[in-house]
């Protein structure tokens, strides 16, 4: 009875037959991974926003939020704008050569105008948000500390310009979003090419 | 009487439930030597349905919104008849799921029970127990509060960490590109759904898998190979009711620790339910000290222990991961000639104990915040950690073995 079974027929068909529904199962699974992609919603909730700066005070820090993340925008004092290059020797990347900032603020402020600086709030770590530091040699962080962010997390550094010191995990100076002035007390995140720009 | 036997008789004809009886329970010869290390299986067996009965009350009032999830996690606590206990049943429970399922893994490593012909027996424990760290994961976003918050960002931030799809990756999981109302909706679907079919179908297949290959004992010999004329191991009792009697007792001085924490100890100081998560999750500020729940401390201190390679925290991540399923490989790396640590030489009595003490203070600095010196230690015993597993092929070939006993012995 098995005798004149085809048998290479068989398996070639076993094969073929298991091969288009693996396809078809792939095909399948496709609108169900995609749906764990951010929606038309989330991906709409990333509009630029205006930030009033002429109420910081010189030497602190505003938050707002931005695509859900927080923005710092600091208001840094002479003093603290002179400390920055004392320190360039202990930062992991003083140059400046990964992209974290737009090119307009491929400086040594890291900003459009020395004084304000914004910033993510987001380490470039593990996404905690760092806690502002601006006071110079506090107890806890040691006498060469110039003011900037300390990361409760994971123990990262940054200076005031938010790039980060050496034996940090952090790898990367913290990113700065794209901005504009639209007067000179209203700032916009988030985006940099609106028209009346500064 | 006769009725229920007639009942019997018909649903055997129709379905094994007298044989299956038989073969799991009154006829499963389990080794008469066991100890109170084997306690453990059967009380996360116990646990896990814990989980299930609070969880499934729990979910009748919680709300997987990120604008309500805080509230209703308090209206649970405060307005919801006896919600308080449902809520503190679930969280105690969840710690002690690790407490049992760690003490129930220190046991399978010191009476070698991972060793042939119990390798995938091992590994499906294993799967278990990955899947459980995915359960408590998720579930400890659900609450939304601070703790839920931050620590859901540095987890998923772990994933964007690999290189090349890492970024995407991440934002697939959260949904959005931070943790959101998006993330919190899938978490819950997963941790009330997903994961918990997945665990009670592996639990299901680990414990068919103990049935085929017997269980190990502490002398870790097989006692199938001495049989009586009845074709029963003559080393092996029925495990019902032998065992299920003996398990019975487990249960109620588990019982006893579990109520103890339940009703005078619930957040167990911070370290079951971190202070922090009383504070609803804001997204602007992360507070000044965050630590994982305590059962994931010393993987977390072997991240923070690798400082960033290349420009990069992958290596960080990696250590972390090949950390949580190096016990996979033991099978493979333990080259010993004997199963139990009762007739091992002296070399892997200390590298188990060193193994043990290095994953405690691994654990006890994960709760810790960053400093050089507990960076150093950290360092140091992540080292003792992996040298545990690298170094173990050599180390229990060299090892001077005692000679096993033919029949098991009581001590």
């Amino acid at each position: 009875m098995t005798d004149n079974v085809d048998r290479s027929k068989r398996r070639l068909l076993l094969v073929a037959t298991s091969a288009a529904g693996g396809v078809a199962a792939a095909g399948a699974a496709v609108p169900f991974v995609l749906s764990f992609q951010p929606s038309e919603r989330a991906k709409a909730a990333g509009a630029p926003i205006e930030v009033d700066i002429s109420t910081i005070e010189p030497g602190t820090m505003k938050t707002v939020e931005w695509q859900g993340k927080p923005v710092w925008i600091v208001r840094r004092t002479p003093e603290m704008l002179d400390l920055l290059a004392k320190h360039e020797g202990d930062l992991t990347d003083p140059t400046l050569s990964v992209p974290q900032q737009p090119e307009y603020c491929n400086n040594a402020a890291r900003s459009i105008k020395p004084e304000f600086f914004v910033a993510i709030g987001v380490c470039t770590h593990l996404g905690c948000s760092p806690t502002f530091r601006p006071e110079v040699a506090p107890a806890d962080l040691g006498a060469d500390w110039g003011g900037g962010w300390y990361c409760p997390c994971h123990g990262s550094r940054f200076d005031m310009a938010a790039r980060v010191y050496k034996g940090s995990p952090a790898p990367t100076n913290l990113i700065i979003p794209p901005h504009q002035y639209l007067s000179d007390t209203m700032l916009l995140i988030g985006d940099d090419k609106q028209k009346g720009a500064a | 009487m006769k009725l229920l036997k007639n009942l019997l008789g018909w649903v055997d004809d129709r379905f094994p439930l007298t044989p299956t009886w038989k073969e799991h329970l009154s006829e499963y010869y389990a080794p008469k030597n066991f100890n109170f290390w084997y306690f453990f299986g059967s009380l996360a067996l116990l646990v896990l349905v814990i989980q299930i009965a609070s969880g499934i009350f729990l979910t009748m009032s919680y709300k997987p919104d990120a604008l309500f999830a805080f509230a209703s996690v308090e209206y649970i606590m405060r307005d919801v008849q006896w919600g308080w206990l449902m809520r503190y049943v679930h969280s105690t429970g969840a710690s002690m799921f690790f407490v049992v399922v760690y003490l129930h893994m220190f046991r399978g490593m010191m009476y070698g029970s991972y060793k042939k012909p119990r390798e995938l027996l091992w590994i499906i424990g294993m799967v278990i127990y990955l899947a459980l760290m995915a359960e408590a994961f998720m579930g400890y976003l659900l609450p939304w509060g601070q703790m839920s918050f931050w620590g859901a960002q540095v987890i998923v931030n772990l994933f964007s960490a690999v290189p090349f799809i890492g970024p995407d990756l991440s934002v697939l999981i959260r949904g959005d590109y931070v943790i959101s109302d998006a993330t919190l909706n899938r978490f819950f679907a997963l941790h009330v759904i997903a994961v918990p079919l997945v665990l009670v179908g592996i639990v299901f297949v680990h414990i068919v898998a103990l049935h085929k290959v017997g269980s190990n004992n502490p002398d870790g010999i097989e006692i199938k190979k001495n049989k009586g004329p009845d074709g029963h191991p003559l080393d092996g009792i029925p495990f019902h009711p032998y065992y299920s009697v003996k398990d019975m007792v487990g249960v109620v001085g588990f019982l006893i620790v579990f109520c103890a924490v339940l009703f005078f100890a619930p957040d167990m100081g911070g370290y079951f339910i971190e202070a922090n998560n009383f504070i609803p999750a804001n997204p602007l500020k992360t507070p000044e000290h965050i630590a994982p729940v305590w059962y994931f401390t010393p993987y977390y201190s072997l991240l923070r222990a690798v400082p960033p390679l290349f420009g990069s925290q992958f290596p960080g991540v990696v250590a972390m991961g090949v950390g949580a399923v190096a016990l996979v490989f033991l099978p493979w790396l333990d080259r010993g000639k004997v199963k139990s640590i009762r007739y091992r030489g002296p070399i892997f009595k200390v590298a188990l104990a060193l193994f043990v003490i290095s994953f405690i203070v691994l654990g006890w600095l994960g709760t810790q915040p960053v400093t050089p010196t507990y960076t150093l230690l950290a360092q140091v015993f992540s080292v003792v950690y992996f040298a545990f597993f690298i170094l173990m092929p050599w180390y229990t070939k060299i090892d001077k073995c005692k000679p096993e006993p033919e029949r098991v012995t009581f001590h």
